[in-house]
């Protein structure tokens, strides 16, 4: 099987619209939540969210640095940010002049988890109150999950696989998953990998409101987010986008390319058990994760960090240090694991490929991000180091990512330094 | 410059996101601007939101430049 290497990042986070100003913020310690100004929260149940921020802002995000005028009018915001992060990510990697023969085997797989709900939401009214003959003609095509991918083949000339995972909150984490696959099994040469969301929108905090996912400590939106910790209440929504370009080993060695990890693990898996709770045993997460060890052919002593899906959600962080106590036994003494949604919130589609690329950069500088608002672990937690607060400086070899979704989807990915 | 096109050109400036010069009376929305055929779509509705006036499906086929879309609207609008 030929090898895959990581060559490129790409991030807007609600802490940082690029890889290096998002990751000094998480290690830092800062929250991206607040309360929603993107629209009137009157009479929603939760009022918080992870934004991100706009482009006067210290670590803001300005759309038009990459993406067209006219593009932006047309798509949602998912799209905007799936195609900023594409780009920062090949530029990263320092191909976005590959020539023809080159374009031919480099392909896009960017997902979401929920696609063009804003867009939906409004159009949908535009229908009903003014007619179908009022309705955008770039409707269709502003909305549609894989429209990432359409829109980044088309502004680099990538004309190799062009695929969009949709698998709720495992998206980003199959992505690049699946991707990886791709070039092992010689159906690429480069793949720009990942998953975006924005679904930050009065339909979108209602539904997930309405399914009990969400945080309502409306009055202390950066204490909201708090996986592990005995009072968490729910998950807070982010948004934004990460991309990795992936790249075959003797490809990325052969142009002196920059590499700055290894996929050597990949783990899927079915609940096959309920809709929104996720099974009782951690039977699913813990299939996933072993699946990833297996391929990476590691034992549970050879990961140094786990990046957790640990939403904030009573009943899902409870089950993946469940499943992660039952694989790792004697191992989860020395690892450590936290949840970087507790600073930017869980960007759904988007969370496992920005996660992650947050794992590389642990690989990179050798330092753990913390587990915010952990004031009083659950007692599960005993004996496991959260990273509480502050991150932390360790020794970091391989590195394990969870992402777990709607549906009873499971995702896992092993990341090593080459 | 009559009300109407400055109207017209600043709503195609919007939509095309293309420079305020480009847009001359001659200018081609397909050729000179930049636009496909959604876009002209698009820029049709737009001209019939803001002026008030209905632009059937033949006549839209039939605006090709700045100028076009002008003169349909100052002959139709109420």
């Amino acid at each position: 099987m030929r090898r895959v290497v990581v060559t490129g990042l790409g991030l807007v986070t609600p802490l940082g619209a690029d890889v290096e100003t998002a990751w000094a913020n998480i290690l830092a310690g800062k929250s991206g939540a607040g309360q929603i100004t993107r629209f009137d929260t009157t009479g929603q149940k939760c009022t918080i969210a992870c934004e991100v921020k706009p482009a006067d802002h210290e670590y803001g995000f300005d759309p038009n640095k990459r993406v067209d005028h006219k593009v932006q009018r047309q798509v949602d915001p998912f799209i905007i940010f799936g195609i900023d992060a594409a780009g920062q990510a090949i530029e990263d990697a320092g191909l976005t002049d590959m020539t023809l023969e080159e374009r031919y085997r480099a392909g896009v797989s960017i997902g979401s988890g929920i696609g063009g709900l804003p867009g939906i939401a409004s159009e949908s009214l535009v229908c009903e109150n003014k007619g179908p003959t009022r309705v955008s003609p770039h409707f269709v095509h502003g909305r549609l999950i894989n429209l990432i991918s359409g829109q980044v083949s088309i502004k680099y000339g990538l004309m190799g696989p062009n695929h969009a995972v949709v698998t709720a909150c495992s998206t980003g984490a199959h992505a690049i998953g699946d991707a990886a696959r791709m070039i092992a099994m010689d159906d690429a040469d480069v793949m720009l990998a990942g998953g975006a969301e924005g679904a930050i929108c009065p339909l979108g905090i209602a539904g997930f409101a309405q399914a009990k996912a969400l945080s309502t400590r409306n009055d202390a939106p950066e204490k909201a987010s708090r996986p592990y910790d005995k009072d968490r209440d729910g998950f807070v929504m982010g948004e934004g986008a990460g991309v990795v370009v992936l790249e075959e080993y003797e490809h990325a060695k052969a142009r002196g390319a920059k590499i700055y990890a290894e996929v050597i693990g990949y783990g899927l898996s079915g609940d096959a058990y309920h809709v929104t709770a996720p099974h009782p045993e951690g039977s699913g997460a813990f299939r996933s994760m072993q699946m990833a060890l297996k391929k990476a052919g590691l034992k549970p002593e050879d990961i140094d960090y786990i990046n957790a899906h640990g939403t904030s959600t009573p009943m899902g962080d409870e089950l993946e240090l469940g499943a992660v106590r039952r694989l790792f036994g004697d191992a989860i003494a020395d690892v450590s694991m936290s949840s970087t949604k507790s600073a930017i919130g869980h960007l759904l589609g988007g969370a496992g490929a920005v996660e992650a690329i947050f794992c590389i950069l642990a690989l990179r500088d050798q330092i753990v991000p913390p587990t915010l608002n952990l004031d009083n672990p659950s007692d599960s937690c005993t004996g496991v180091d959260l990273v509480p607060h502050v991150a932390k400086k360790r020794q970091v070899r391989a590195v394990l990512n969870n992402s777990f979704g709607f549906g009873g989807t499971n995702a896992s990915l092993i990341l090593r330094a080459v | 410059m009559s009300e109407t096109a400055e109207r017209v050109k600043k709503i195609v400036v919007e939509h095309l996101g293309v420079e305020a010069e480009k847009v001359t009376e001659d200018a081609s929305f397909i050729d000179d601007l930049g636009a496909d055929s959604l876009d002209i779509v698009e820029l049709v509705m737009a001209f019939e939101e803001e002026f008030g006036v209905e632009i059937p499906d033949d006549a839209a086929e039939k605006i090709a430049t700045v100028k076009d879309a002008i003169s349909y609207i100052e002959a139709n609008k109420g």
